[in-house]
């Protein structure tokens, strides 16, 4: 993955707009988290491959990023996002990593559905 | 040791480097066959490689190369994936999951089965992993039933379920073991760093020397 670039991903969500999508989106501190800090309130989530349309969406922020999807009922958001790629499978991928490169949130966007 | 077969069944790629390797290699060594139920390939791991080498995407590719990789080192012929993902496994259907876990039992008759212990092994997937297990065992005619070696790391254990009564002296297999570990390169590069630059912590250095498990009551 590479650093974002806001204009790259922000042409990519304009072309997805309006287009029946999967998304995989997460938060996660890592199952070990409370494990190794006693005081650490350890809490994530994820959704992947629920199919949706948003009418726009848009990129912020000056890094990390955050990304909003306005859908016709409602919102997906995410923030904390660093690095993004186009795979070979042309999906959108989204990640913020913590300074030791660790996974800390994801969005992901694809028009075929992701791996179960 | 004509009848001696181990079963190793661990939720995750890696699980089975930290606790249990010096273990397997004693027994690989000594000829005696030893499979390796894996349930998921880790798809949601939150380490992604120093520096990062994967994505969410990439990495159960990755993780399945690196399991493949240390199933060789450890002398394994028979690695066997259910192909669950990471963090559902104490979500997805338990009775169809005893049952596969049943029909690998009965298939290869193991001597002794080695996994987490239920309740104390910390991540869900492990605790729902042991449980599992031990369901399957119970299924067996009591006098035919595999001992079974269990694997608890959850603070508190020894308060709870008593000490560990079996104890492996594996620094023998100390670099093996590290080896092992190192394999699963995306998932283990800082504590590798770590260890190479000494600046490991007592607990892995006490993992590379002793490997623990309490004979779970089937």
């Amino acid at each position: 993955m590479d650093t974002i670039q806001v204009e790259a991903v922000q042409e990519k969500l304009e072309q997805l707009a309006g287009k029946d999508v999967y998304i995989h989106v997460e938060t996660t501190n890592g199952a070990y988290a409370s494990h190794n800090d006693k005081s650490f309130f350890s809490a994530g989530a994820f959704v992947r491959n629920l199919r949706f349309q948003y009418v726009h969406g848009k990129i912020t922020g000056e890094g990390p990023y955050r990304v909003g999807l306005e859908t016709q009922q409602g919102w997906v958001y995410a923030e904390g996002l660093t690095d993004w790629e186009i795979d070979p499978d042309g999906r959108l991928l989204l990640a913020g990593h913590d300074p030791d490169g660790r996974l800390a949130c994801a969005l992901e966007l694809s028009e075929t559905p992701f791996r179960k | 040791m004509s009848n001696e077969h181990v079963l190793v069944i661990f939720p995750h790629p890696d699980d089975e480097a930290f606790g249990v390797s010096g273990t397997i290699l004693s027994h690989t060594e000594a000829g005696t066959p030893v499979t390796y139920i894996c349930l998921t390939l880790g798809e949601m791991g939150r380490n992604m490689g120093r520096p990062v080498m994967a994505n969410r995407e990439t990495l159960p590719d990755i993780r399945l190369k690196e399991l493949e990789e240390a199933v060789r080192l450890l002398g394994i012929q028979d690695l066997r994936r259910f192909g669950m993902r990471d963090k559902t496994v104490e979500f997805t259907d338990q009775a169809a999951l005893v049952e596969r876990l049943s029909d690998a039992i009965n298939e290869i008759q193991p001597s002794k089965i080695i996994t987490f212990y239920p309740g104390y092994a910390v991540h869900p997937d492990h605790d729902a992993t042991g449980e599992a297990v031990i369901r399957a065992v119970r299924e067996l005619p009591e006098n035919n039933r595999p001992v079974v070696h269990a694997i608890a790391f959850a603070d508190g254990s020894v308060e709870a379920i008593g000490e560990p009564d079996v104890l492996h002296d594996v620094s023998g297999y100390r670099e093996q073991k590290l080896a092992v570990i190192e394999a699963h390169a995306s998932q283990t590069a800082g504590l590798i760093e770590q260890v190479r630059k000494r600046t490991n912590s007592d607990f892995i250095e006490d993992m590379l020397h002793t490997e623990r498990f309490w004979t779970y009551p089937v």
